[in-house]
């Protein structure tokens, strides 16, 4: 072995407060270090050839950088290893600036002494590294889009035209979603379905588009690149081919049902067409409302039937396909208004909903609304949106702009009609909405600011007594209304539950589906190769749900374009030897990356028949499986077990009698960087500390703890991210797992349990970084050092304490 | 008459008294209005009971001299229907207790007439010793 | 104190409260009659005290609780002492007992520090384990089951159109009402079952003025105008409730309202178990309709439901 150390002046940054030249000198005696240097800025051009000339005149095959955060130029001089021919693993970096230099300035000495304690961690890791590459995994061209929205149909259309196989999966029997229901569009009043038909025409005309009707997703089984779709298609008992729309076949049905497309205001016949500008352009035979196929109970539409197109002997089918990856365009559905009792939804003829309001605005368009419209109108917003008593406490986004423009339009077309908008805020947030809702209240639209308390019925009259406080006069209202309209908000679609089973979807606390990160993965999931679009993510209005739709296709193709993507080789793995197929880890795993399999006979003796095995495609990396197994079986790629004992052991070997160590596990996303933001801002904090990185916390499992402790480590604070920021599902829950097996134990032995701290950070916290670190600190040099007979106790059967007997099967 | 308010740390005190008193969180009131339209007794209040919230978030003590609070029938009409989950009936309760506990009456019974104490039912004098006196 | 137990009754804790046993006796005559023909025997708790209604709101007032929960401790003892066996839960008739009862006995399941506060502080009592349940009777009602209770209608009080009135402290605040705050419908689905043609009042749930009454009783003859004028426009004949004081306050009132009001023709109003007695047939001496407000004998008279 053959490893280079390189010792950064940055420029004055490290020099000024640590000796770079002590650090070299200490270096050089270390064991397998075979070439040493100092220089002033490493990372330069001039710094990073003296690398690369090293590596091949040398023969280097591990090099430690001890400079600044590798979150910082890590990236730099991994690629630097690998002009050099190196594999970019074997680089370590020691961290003597932002988490030495920086925050100890007032220290040079001690942070000398520090900065060659962290080298040495540095050290002891390069040792165990393996020159790993990128594992990189072959993808297809097949895209799943599930919903066929306003969403679904842009995604479709997106994908389609960039050359990818789209399979576009929708339940109704025509594409369109809710924008079919809609009258006009808000700020510009478009005419909702003149908009949206040419492009649900584009769907079929695109030769990539698979598109399925009546169909819904049976199953879902596999990961990014291998996604197995089973989908079952209803059989519409109607051949398009032969369909002419005649209508013939309605006039004679018997069969009168609520016409969804409606919202129930109208009725349709089980025979029927989805909508005037439904895609496929075909009938559907609703074999739930007809009186009866098997056997055939009436039979009428297909005796009337010219082209013959009526055809009873079909059955539902079953499609199976595979896809590369998915989008989740499931839509919303519109709240319950019966849930709200005091607004009579349900019992009071005259309260509507706005999406009824919809519909009866494009019938009055040609003359006949379907139910009496009345002069006086009232809208009630926030109807199910920003209201505890009904568990909805998120605001729907769109309720204030579709209130102002179905206001304005009834307005417009009759201005004899009184019509008065009850709201608590009046949000016109977007392009064009203040422009929009200044035009409603110019038109003569009433706003009044004050949420409805209840709504009364006159038994007689059907009038609705409304009860408000104006709350900008803080006067009473009671008035009678021909029609109350509710400005419902949006639930995810019910069919979205099934689909976020299949594939392990989280929820945010809203109920809509979650993104994988707030602000810059607005449309990934944290599942690998699932997008999300549209209302399902969220309550949106058109153009951003377009843009959504947009936004996941690109994200598809990111990941699909090149044929192939690549994926760091920081992943689990089985030390198939120790492995004894008992199968405790795979219950661990938040992403269902571990199985069992049979042994390969010739490579793999062993007295087992199974062995556990890890999906690289599924392996986040997080390491929660490893405490889980009780002969260590698990393991994990350039954070293994041996490394972290290696760096705990350096760690700790150096401390002098009366010195205390605390020894900080900081996960990658939020504790290792919070720590650099603290050097950063040249705040202080306590000496005692050396910071080991870990991807999570999760990693630790409780007998590297435990270990130690036995090796000298006074404390130990775990530094995670929050669960909803963090990258690795359950690592909250593992970790805290771990901790209080070890508080357990040490407990047991009589050693403070409160040595060991779990803090949850985020990377802005910096005085709470501080403060933790300090009072475990002081915490233990309050309590003293650990008693040795404690200490020798704890070494003895920390197997059997972890695991009891099935350690030892 | 048009007020001018200045807000101090005075005023925050009086806020924070009266959000311990009642448990309640009570600058999360974004003045919807629903308690007053689902209130029995607003016809004989001075100030709405959203009114109310308002001056208690802006810590203004001048609410203690309104009559709303007294005028209150704990009916909890406002409590199941507050969209953010408030309990107003709390707040009007911690308000007059904050007079009562001065030992500050909102009614003497001495001054009910001997034919009403012979009409009403036990009940009526204790909920009303309960609500009106310390 | 009968100790032998009769297998087909059941036997259950019953709280009073001050009012039932005077202005509201008819109340709780009705109410015992009642429940005697349903085998429930409400064994009328020991030693109880007031509930002390309404229950203290602010968080600090542990002091207002003491009464409430002496009388659960009471419930306990009950069944210690053998006089109950295995029964912890206790009725109450009177709605704002109820609710008192109720809101003290969540509140320190709610919190233990509270309750061992309050546990020490009686300290001549028994510590409250927390074993009792408090119900309303319309509860006990429901969970044994209206087609119960229509098993023993006598004479269905067909034609009789009753707006069955709920007022508040039954159904609010909504972890302690026994049904859905807007819209309830044990009272009805109760009526229905003994005949009665129940009429939907918009202002059911609407509170009565309560205490009001003895600060300005016309204001609380506003409020009983506007909920029996909308009974009345709703085509009812007869008003049921659950409560004394919304008893005093709808009937009792009634000479408030007829003094702005003078054009109001009285309205009757009973307790709910006064309409059970007529129905079940009992003798005339548990209908207690001689202190009622408003005599409802005229209106039964005429409908043929006085036999």
């Amino acid at each position: 072995m053959r490893i280079g150390v390189y010792v950064c002046h940055c420029g004055g940054n490290i020099s000024e407060v640590v000796d770079v030249k002590k650090v070299a000198a200490f270096a050089e005696k270390q064991p397998d270090v075979v070439l040493v240097r100092d220089h002033e800025h490493m990372c330069s051009e001039v710094g990073q050839k003296l690398v690369i000339d090293d590596i091949k005149e040398h023969k280097l095959d591990k090099v430690v950088i001890a400079a600044c955060s590798p979150q910082f130029q890590g990236s730099t001089f991994k690629a630097t290893l690998e002009k050099a021919g190196l594999s970019p693993y074997v680089l370590e970096m020691s961290n003597i600036r932002e988490q030495c230099a920086w925050p100890h300035f007032d220290f040079p000495e001690e942070a000398t002494e520090k900065a060659k304690e962290l080298t040495s961690i540095a050290i002891a890791k390069a040792r165990l590294d393996e020159p790993l590459t990128k594992k990189t995994f072959p993808i297809g061209k097949r895209v799943l889009i599930i919903g066929g929205g306003i969403a679904g149909i842009q995604a479709s259309l997106d994908l389609g035209d960039a050359g990818f196989d789209v399979y576009l999966v929708e339940k109704n029997p025509s594409i369109g979603g809710k924008m079919l229901q809609l009258s006009r569009t808000f700020p510009t009043e478009d005419c909702a379905a003149c908009i949206l038909s040419p492009k649900m025409a584009d769907v079929p005309a695109n030769p990539n588009i698979h598109l399925f009707t009546y169909s819904e997703i049976e199953d879902i089984k596999g990961y990014l690149g291998n996604f197995e779709v089973t989908v079952k298609k209803k059989p519409t008992y109607v051949d398009p081919a032969k369909c002419t729309c005649c209508d013939d076949c309605v006039d004679v049905c018997p069969v009168a049902v609520p016409n969804e497309l409606d919202e129930g205001l109208s009725t349709r016949k089980a025979i029927y067409l989805a909508s005037p500008i439904a895609v496929p352009h075909s009938y559907v035979l609703d074999d739930k409302a007809c009186l009866g196929i098997f056997p055939l109970a009436c039979g009428k539409c297909q005796e009337v039937c010219d082209p013959g197109a009526i055809n009873f002997d079909v059955y539902p089918e079953e499609i199976k396909f595979t896809v590369d990856t998915i989008i989740v365009a499931t839509g919303y559905d519109i709240f319950d208004a019966t849930q709200k009792k005091v607004y009579g939804f349900g019992r009071y003829e005259n309260v509507i909903t706005a999406l009824d309001m919809e519909r009866m605005i494009v019938y009055a368009s040609e003359g006949n609304p379907m139910r009496p419209m009345g002069k006086r109108i009232a809208f009630i917003q926030c109807v199910g949106s920003r209201d505890e008593q009904v568990g909805n406490e998120y605001c729907s986004r769109i309720c204030c702009m579709y209130a102002t423009k179905l206001s304005q339009l009834l307005k417009r077309s009759d201005p004899t009609r009184d019509i008065y908008v009850f709201y608590t805020d009046l949000r016109a947030y977007g392009k064009g909405f203040e422009e929009y809702y200044k035009r409603a209240q110019g038109d003569g639209v009433k706003f009044i600011r004050g949420r409805p308390a209840e709504l009364i019925e006159d038994s007689q009259t059907n009038e609705i007594t409304l009860r408000v406080e104006d709350t900008l006069t803080r006067n009473i209202i009671e008035a009678e209304f021909n029609l109350v309209v509710l400005s419902v908000g949006l639930r995810p679609n019910r069919g979205t539950e099934k689909i976020a089973d299949f594939l392990r979807l989280a929820k945010s606390p809203d109920g809509f589906l979650q993104e994988a990160h707030p602000k810059f993965r607005p449309v990934d999931t944290l599942t690998d190769g699932v997008f999300v679009a549209g209302t399902v993510q969220g309550p949106k209005d058109i153009p951003d749900t377009v843009a959504q739709a947009s936004a996941a296709s690109s994200r598809a193709i990111r990941l699909m374009n090149r044929g192939e993507y690549d994926v760091d080789p920081v992943m689990a793995f089985v030390h198939t030897y120790v492995c004894d197929g008992c199968g405790l880890c795979i219950e661990q795993c938040p992403t269902n990356a571990i199985s069992l399999t049979s042994r390969d006979e010739n490579s793999d003796k062993s007295l087992y028949p199974k062995v556990a095995k890890i999906n690289e495609a599924l392996c986040k990396g997080c390491g929660s499986c490893i405490a889980s197994c009780p002969k260590y079986a698990l393991d994990l790629h350039c954070y293994t077990n041996e490394q972290m004992l290696a760096q705990i052991k350096a760690a700790l070997a150096d401390k002098k009698d009366g010195e205390v160590r605390i020894l900080v596990f900081a996960d990658d996303m939020a504790c290792y960087r919070l720590a650099d933001n603290v050097g950063t801002a040249k705040m202080s904090y306590s000496l005692d500390s050396r910071i080991i990185r870990v991807p999570s916390g999760s990693r630790i499992s409780p007998k590297l703890m435990l270990q130690a402790f036995s090796l000298g480590a006074d404390g130990i604070l775990l530094g995670e991210s929050e669960e909803k920021s963090s990258p690795y599902p359950n690592s909250i829950a593992t970790i805290k797992s771990n901790i209080s097996k070890v508080k357990d134990i040490l407990e047991k032995e009589k050693i403070n349990g409160n040595r060991v701290r779990f803090v949850q950070f985020v990377t802005v916290m910096l005085s709470g970084f501080v403060n933790n670190i300090n009072s475990l600190s002081d915490f233990v040099r309050k309590l003293g050092p650990i008693p040795s007979e404690g200490l020798k106790r704890l070494d003895k059967d920390i197997d059997k304490r972890l695991f009891g007997e099935s350690h030892d099967k | 008459m048009i007020n001018k308010i200045v807000i101090t740390s005075e005023n925050v005190d009086f806020l924070n008294k009266i959000s311990e008193l009642s448990d309640q969180i009570i600058t999360r009131c974004d003045q919807c209005g629903v308690c007053s339209g689902s209130c029995p007794m607003i016809a004989d209040m001075d100030i709405t009971p959203s009114q109310m919230m308002r001056m208690v978030q802006l810590g203004r003590q001048e609410v203690m001299e309104s009559k709303a609070m007294w005028i209150c029938a704990s009916c909890f009409a406002c409590t199941v229907r507050c969209p953010r989950g408030l309990d107003l009936s709390r707040v009007a309760e911690a308000l007059r207790q904050v007079k009562l506990r001065q030992a500050i009456d909102y009614i003497d019974i001495n001054n009910i007439s001997d034919d009403e104490i012979e009409r009403l039912p036990q009940i009526a004098m204790v909920s009303a010793g309960r609500k009106f006196t310390g | 104190m009968n100790l032998v137990k009769d297998n087909k009754k059941m036997r259950i804790p019953y709280f009073p409260g001050c009012t039932l046993k005077t202005t509201a006796k008819n109340f709780e005559i009705s109410a015992l009659a009642v429940a005697e023909l349903m085998d429930i025997e409400l064994v009328e708790l020991p030693r109880w005290n007031c509930c002390g209604t309404v229950t203290s709101l602010t968080s600090d007032d542990l002091m207002r609780h003491l009464a409430p929960i002496r009388n659960l401790v009471r419930v306990e003892e009950m069944n210690e002492n053998g006089e109950i066996k295995d029964e912890y839960r206790l009725v109450a008739l009177c709605s704002m007992c109820f609710n008192v009862l109720k809101r003290s006995n969540l509140r320190v399941m709610e919190n233990s520090e509270e309750l061992e506060k309050i546990n020490n502080f009686m300290y001549l009592e028994k510590d409250y384990n927390g074993k009792v349940e408090v119900i309303h009777f319309l509860e006990l009602l429901r969970n044994i089951g209206f087609d119960k209770v229509k098993e023993k209608v006598k004479y269905a009080l067909t034609g009789l159109k009753v707006a069955p009135y709920y007022g508040c402290l039954m159904l609010r605040p909504k972890e302690m009402g026994i049904d859905d705050p807007e819209d309830p419908t044990i009272q009805s689905d109760l009526l229905v079952a003994l005949g009665v043609e129940t009429i939907n009042n918009p202002f059911k749930t609407r509170c009565c003025g309560s205490y009001q009454t003895v600060r300005d009783k016309y204001a609380v003859a506003e409020l009983t105008y506007d909920i029996l004028s909308r009974a009345r426009k709703e085509g009812a004949e007869l008003v049921t409730t659950s409560c004394p004081l919304c008893m005093f306050n709808l009937a009792g009132r009634q000479k408030e309202v007829m003094e702005k009001h003078p054009e109001f023709k009285p309205m009757p109003v009973l307790y709910f178990t006064q309409l059970m007695a007529l129905a079940f047939g009992l003798d005339e001496k548990y209908y207690g309709f001689d202190q009622n407000y408003i005599d409802p004998r005229a209106l039964l008279r005429k409908k043929d439901l006085l036999n």
